[in-house]
This record gives structure tokens, C-alpha cells and sequence, in this order.
């Protein structure tokens, strides 16, 4: 947890990841009067998920409001906002439904600073919640990141806790770069270790439910070693971080686990600087696996910690199927698959998901 | 029991094809002077005829005519002839310069100099343009360098855009010219969201927004309707109806038996039909929805009638889809044979001064085309520096991007 100055000197409250989003938004609406946020639900009702809760009372109407049900309108209108000189934050109800906003991403809030030489830019900030674990079913929990990550022109971020999430997206707000603000909704309420029969502790109860009232950021581009460690490294983000972490204590493995935080651009150095140190690489996500953002992952480290590596890097993702309703926690990346597939890298259990030929004969 | 006949596709055709003529008569034209003018503030629902007739001004004999025509100054007139005249040499040169091999592809807007040149003549500085890649007269009507804009066509040395963008994908900021991109329509709904952001900011300044008949096929287009209605947005929201996208007559983006402009009438905007070659109709039509925008009266939409003379672009053949002779056919006629005969008529302009100005922008267009190729053309491979390919992808360059520039070794 990268603490800055300014966070340490203020005083802090209690949130939940809900209350720090609603927080960063508000600390931004008070600080710049080019931030206007729109979206479905978000303004009179304060969103489905309670983000933007009472912004429009204390702002008005024509900084918070709502939206048609149009997401390439929505972020359409963001870009051409942009371009006069705004800087919008505009949510998208589930990162499931930004498909329709797809050629207003790629082709033009990611490109629109490049094709013109710099003479117009999309400051935009997307917001959208993301991820599974709560029976949302085919379109309530998808992870889209790796169709943002494979994008030029795009910045794509993903939080795992209130602290975060709040420094983060004050950081994407400002940023003059269209910024992919990914939210696990699993998170919303509370960390989840993928535990699904214990009850689930609120953020109140965490220490990184502690955040400052304030303006403080957390730099793009920066990771955050969340738990330390010496026999292996973990790459993840999200709600994968709390499958990670507990996956380290039950398999008892000493696992360094680093929250990417920014997916892309990523900082390359603290991940690096942890595989060599450990020699040993797990990459975990809860995106479908082929083409997914772990591939890269999994690329970077093959090529900046070849010799260092003492055996093969593993991926653990979503399974290769839309996400299902009723086996959702057969399809969730468990801290039991978690565990073994930690436990394989370390040499201490025998198969491999790599598929060899015989596992390719068995699965004929 | 009843009988059910088997269901059959409707797949629209135009009526004229390579070797037969086309039938105009699917137009719904109207005589000049014929269509009312409807007061500033009126409401959408009481634009209902307007979008289903054609504002006219010029009659057959050049003269202004009917509720539409209002007093300009022959001054102004004379600027939008020059304009137009400038626009298409400018295109017949640039034409021969792809030829050339000079640069690699070309879009003429041949037969619709006269939307955008209008427009923009009753635009205010300080607007801003959402254009389609047809618009280079918005550009040229406000006299931006042509040594400019053709250095971004032969991506040289002193292209703004540094040899990023296809030829005629032009940028002109300061001009009022948002970054065209190939993506269609995508401009549409963008422009609504500059108007609203000038709303949100309490300014004065107005977005015109500029899509063709093929690309209102596109979802951004009625996107950009319903943003637009929603918030009353100061927006014009032009659609250009050239009859043709690429090889696709206009019926079958949707136009067969109704009007672009009804789209608008039927999102609750304030709509227009007009004729898209009559510069005074053009000017006229566009003063009353600057005027709706700029006062807080919300959006307007107007389809403007018109052709595309020319080929789509450089890589277009059009004797393989429609007949040769077609503009030729087309009642509109032609936009600055229109507005020149009108101002000889007036006694503002004389054949002495048409062929002077042609002779003298002819020779305004090689002096730029010189000099623009004196730093360089596709051909000979002079364009900006190759490490700049790495530039402002992001705002400040990651190190991914460091690397890989590194790795290109420049």
C-alpha cells in the first residue's frame, strides 16, 4: 500500500469501496468545474450500485445527470465534452454493456489525441463495475480488461479496496488520458476471498476501509506489493488479490502477491523486481483465460525474467465459457485452484494445466 | 382457411443504373419560394411539413424568391462564390496530384460546395464543426492556408498531423474543425456533447454537426438525435443527402418513401428540408438554426438536398453503379452555376470576373501545391520524423512505448 503525504495527514473514515468511489467524485466535482459525471441512474436516483448518491443534490443538474440508455451515446458525448474542454466521468452500469460504446473507445476517445497531433484530447474517465462472484449471471460479470488493455491510447485500472479506489480514480479523473476505471462489484461492499459459504466481513472491519476525507491520489502506473513474500510471486488485481491472499495462507505458501492497480500501462519494475527475487510466477484473473490480460502478463515476464524463472509461469483465469449462472463457483477462480496451482509452480504437486500431449489425449 | 402468399424481401433499388436513366421524380422537390419559413421558436411537432418539402430560395432564372430570402450583402454573396469556385479547383488539382501518385487517396466534395461554405459563413468564430470527410469547404470558406491543408494530404514534413492520418482526415482546431476520423457517424454524436459542454459552461458558442444519407444508418446517429432532444443541446445536426453512399443509392440507407429531416421531426427536433445546391437557401436555413441554437431553443436538423457530382473517392469508379451522366440530370442543378447566375442577375458578378477568379485561384492552388511539395509528398518520403510515430499516443510516452521506439532505433 503506497500511502502519499497528503493522504497521511488527513483524517480518515471508515468506507466502503462504494462511499471511497462516491468520495474521489465528490472531492473532484468541488475541485475542478470542468468535472461533470453522467450516466444511467446516476444522477437523481444516485446510481444502481449508490456511487454517486446525493452528487447531484449538492452539485446540480448540470454537473450530475442522467443519461438515455445509450452507451455510445454516453460516451460519445464524453468525448465531444472533452474536446471543448470538460472532463467528464461517465459510468457505464456493467462493464458488460459497454459494447455498444466500443467504436466511441477504440476508435476515438483512445485515438482522438493521437490523429490530431494533440489538438484535441478525451480526458475521460469510464467507469465500470466489473467482475463475478455475485450470480450476476452472463452480463452482470463479465471482465472486459483485456479489450481495453489491447488498446493504444487507453489507460485501464482496476482497484481492489476503498483506499485505493478512491486515490486511483481522483488519479484517473485528472489524468488528461481516457482512463478505463474498472470496479469489481464484488468488492463494493466488502473484501472476498472467494470464500462463498463465510459470512462477508464489511469494509469497516479492514484496514484499507480507512480512508481520508480528503484529495489525495494514487499514481497510475504504480503497483502495490500486497503482501510480501519469498517463494513465488503472484500477479493479480481485483477481487483476485483476496483469493490470492488467502490462497497464501491456506496452501502455506510464502507468496509475494502484487496488485497491478493500473493494468495498462503497468509498472513493469516492482513486478520484475519480485520474480527475480522469487523465481517463480503465478498470474491470476478472473477473465476468461485465451487472449486474456494474463497472456501478457505471462509474455512480460517471460521475456524480462527468463533466467531468473525456476519453473514454468502458471496462469489461472475464468474458464474458456461465457460466465454461468448456477455453476458460478465452479467457474470462479477458488482459493483451492488457487492454492494448487501455487503449490505445481513450487514443485510440490505433480500436473500442470499447461497441457501436455497427454492431458490433450485425456481431454479428447 | 386463408390462403398465405409467400413473404418477399424488399431490397431497394435506385431507378437509374449504368445505360438507363435515373427518375428524379423520388425527390419531393418543391418550388423556390414555395415553403414557409416557421418562426425561431417553434416547436418540433410544427416542423412536420417543413421536413417533408424543399426550402428553396433561387428560381430557374437565378432570382431570390419567397419567405426564405432575406437581404445579404452581395459582399457576402461574392465570398461564398469565391469560396466554392477556390473549393473546387482545389479538388480537381488535388485530384490530379493523387494521379500523381503524390499522395495516396483523395475525396472530392464536387456539386456540394455550397453546404458547407454557407454554413460556415453563418457560423460565428468560436463554433465548432463536427465534419464528415466532405467538408473541406468549411475550411476553405475561412480561408485557412491551402499550403496546410495539402501538406496533410502529402503527409510531408509540415503536416500538423505528422503523417498519422489518411489524406483529408484534416484537423483544424483554431478553424472550428474537429479531428476527422474514418469511423462514420461517430462525429455526430460527439458534436452533441460539445454543444451540451458549452451549455454546461453557460458560453455562447454553438456545435454544427455534419454525417451524410449512407452514415445515418449508423447507431451514432440517432444517438446523437436523442442526446440532442433530451438536453436541447445548441446543435445543427446536417445531414448531407448526396443520394449515394459509395455505390449505395439513398433508399437504402433508409430514405425510399420518407426524408432524412423526418428522423429529426420524429426525435422532437426542429427540422428543415432544403435545397442543398441554392447558397442562399443554404445560408438562410442555417442563420434560422444558428439563431434556434444560439438561442437557447435547442437543436435543429436539416437534411440538405444535394449530389455527389464526383466519385466517392479516388478509389471509386461510379460508371460501375449509376449513369454517367447523372448530375447532369439532377434538378438541383449546379450549386455555383446557381448562385453565379443570381449575383450576375444582381449585377455583383459578371463572366469577366468568374473566369479572372478561376484563373486566379488556379494559380493561388499551384503556388501552394509548390510549395507544399517543396517539403515533400508521399512520393519521395520526406514526412515528419519517424519517432514521432511514438508521440502522443498517450500524453506522456510510457516505456513501452519508449522501448519500442527504441527498438525501431530511431
Amino acid at each position: 500500500m503506497n500511502m502519499d503525504d497528503t493522504s497521511l495527514k488527513q483524517k480518515t473514515t471508515p468506507m466502503t469501496m462504494i462511499q471511497a468511489l462516491r468520495s474521489a467524485m465528490d472531492v473532484m466535482l468541488e475541485r475542478d468545474d470542468n468535472v461533470v459525471i453522467f450516466g444511467q441512474d446516476v444522477g437523481y436516483f444516485g446510481g444502481v450500485f449508490r456511487c454517486t448518491e446525493g452528487l447531484q443534490a449538492k452539485y446540480g443538474r448540470s454537473r450530475v445527470f442522467d443519461a438515455p440508455i445509450s452507451e455510445g451515446g454516453i460516451v460519445g458525448a464524453a468525448v465531444g465534452m472533452g474536446a471543448y474542454g470538460l472532463r467528464p466521468v461517465v459510468e457505464i452500469q456493467f462493464a458488460d454493456y459497454f459494447y455498444p460504446a466500443t467504436d466511441q473507445i477504440v476508435s476515438e476517445a483512445a485515438r482522438l489525441r493521437y490523429r490530431s497531433a494533440g489538438e484535441f484530447i478525451a480526458p475521460l474517465t469510464i467507469r465500470m463495475p466489473c467482475g463475478g462472484g455475485i450470480y450476476g449471471g452472463q452480463t452482470h460479470s463479465q471482465s472486459p480488461e483485456a479489450l481495453f488493455t489491447h488498446v493504444s491510447g487507453l489507460r485501464t485500472v482496476m482497484p481492489s479496496n476503498p483506499y485505493d479506489a478512491k486515490g486511483l480514480l481522483i488519479a484517473a479523473i485528472e489524468c488528461d488520458d481516457p482512463v478505463i476505471f474498472l470496479e469489481p462489484k464484488r468488492l463494493y461492499n466488502g473484501p472476498f476471498d472467494g470464500h462463498h459459504d463465510q459470512p462477508v466481513v464489511p469494509w469497516s472491519k479492514h484496514p484499507l476501509g480507512n480512508v481520508p476525507d480528503g484529495y489525495y491520489t494514487v499514481p497510475l502506473e504504480s503497483a502495490s506489493v500486497f503482501r510480501a513474500g519469498a517463494e513465488l510471486t503472484v500477479l493479480t488485481y481485483g477481487t483476485m488479490v483476496f483469493v490470492a491472499d488467502v490462497a497464501a495462507a491456506e496452501s502455506g505458501i510464502d507468496a509475494e502477491i502484487i496488485d497491478l492497480r493500473s493494468l495498462w500501462p503497468l509498472d513493469l519494475d516492482t513486478i520484475v523486481a519480485s520474480v527475480k527475487k522469487t523465481g517463480r510466477c503465478v498470474v491470476l484473473h478472473e477473465a476468461t483465460q485465451t487472449s486474456g490480460f494474463g497472456a501478457e502478463l505471462t509474455a512480460l515476464i517471460q521475456e524480462h525474467c527468463f533466467y531468473h524463472l525456476e519453473a514454468p509461469i502458471e496462469r489461472i483465469a475464468g474458464w474458456d465459457t461465457p460466465y454461468p449462472h448456477a455453476h458460478e463457483w465452479a467457474y470462479f477462480p477458488s482459493p483451492k485452484r488457487v492454492g494448487e496451482a501455487y503449490r505445481r509452480v513450487m514443485g510440490t504437486m505433480q500436473g500442470s494445466h499447461a497441457g501436455d500431449g497427454a492431458a490433450t489425449r485425456e481431454a479428447r | 382457411m386463408r390462403q398465405n402468399i409467400p413473404l418477399r424481401l424488399h431490397v431497394p433499388e435506385p431507378s437509374g443504373r449504368p445505360g438507363h436513366a435515373t427518375d428524379f421524380s423520388y425527390l419531393r422537390l418543391a418550388a423556390a419560394g414555395a415553403a414557409r419559413k416557421p418562426p425561431v421558436d417553434t416547436s418540433a411537432i410544427d416542423t412536420t411539413d417543413m421536413a417533408y418539402t424543399l426550402v428553396r430560395v433561387l428560381d430557374d432564372d437565378g432570382n431570390a424568391t419567397g419567405p426564405w430570402a432575406q437581404a445579404i450583402a452581395p459582399e457576402l454573396l461574392r465570398k461564398g462564390l469565391q469560396s466554392m469556385i477556390k473549393t473546387r479547383i482545389f479538388d480537381a488539382r488535388m485530384l490530379i496530384a493523387q494521379r500523381q501518385k503524390k499522395m495516396s487517396f483523395y475525396m472530392q466534395s464536387l456539386g456540394e460546395e455550397a453546404i458547407g461554405t454557407a454554413q460556415v459563413m453563418a457560423l460565428s468564430k468560436g463554433d465548432m464543426c463536427f465534419p464528415s470527410y466532405r467538408q473541406q469547404n468549411l475550411l476553405i470558406a475561412q480561408d485557412v492556408p491551402l499550403f496546410d491543408m495539402m501538406c496533410q494530404l502529402f503527409s510531408n514534413d509540415r503536416d500538423r498531423l505528422k503523417g498519422r492520418q489518411l489524406p483529408v482526415m484534416y484537423s483544424v482546431r483554431d478553424a472550428g474543425f474537429f479531428s476527422i476520423s474514418g469511423n462514420l457517424a461517430t462525429q455526430f454524436v460527439q458534436a452533441v456533447g460539445w454543444a451540451m459542454a458549452s451549455a454546461i459552461k453557460g458560453d455562447t458558442k454553438i456545435a454544427s454537426a455534419w454525417i451524410g444519407d449512407g452514415a445515418t444508418a449508423a447507431a451514432d446517429f440517432q444517438t446523437a438525435l436523442t442526446f440532442a432532444h433530451v438536453y436541447q443541446a445548441p446543435v445543427i445536426l446536417n445531414v448531407i443527402n448526396n443520394q449515394w453512399a459509395i455505390s449505395s443509392f439513398q433508399a437504402l440507407a433508409g430514405g425510399e418513401s420518407t426524408t432524412f429531416a423526418a428522423r429529426g421531426v420524429g426525435s422532437g427536433i426542429a427540422s428543415l428540408r432544403v435545397d442543398g445546391n441554392d447558397f442562399l437557401a443554404v445560408y438562410a436555413a442555417s442563420q434560422w438554426a444558428v439563431e434556434r441554437a444560439r438561442g437557447n431553443l435547442g437543436p435543429t436538423l436539416i437534411e440538405w438536398v444535394t449530389y455527389r457530382a464526383g466519385p466517392h473517392s479516388t478509389s471509386d469508379d461510379p460508371s460501375k453503379y449509376r449513369p454517367a451522366d447523372d448530375w447532369a440530370r439532377f434538378p438541383l442543378g449546379d450549386p455555383i452555376d446557381r448562385l453565379k447566375r443570381h449575383l450576375i442577375g444582381i449585377g455583383a458578378w459578371s463572366e469577366e470576373e468568374q473566369h479572372s477568379t478561376q484563373k486566379a485561384y488556379e494559380a493561388e492552388v499551384i503556388a501552394a501545391q509548390k510549395q507544399a511539395e517543396s517539403h515533400g509528398t508521399l512520393a519521395t518520403g520526406q514526412t515528419s520524423s519517424v519517432a514521432s510515430m511514438f508521440e502522443d499516443v498517450y500524453k506522456d510516452m510510457p516505456w513501452h512505448l519508449r522501448r519500442q521506439r527504441q527498438q525501431l532505433g530511431v
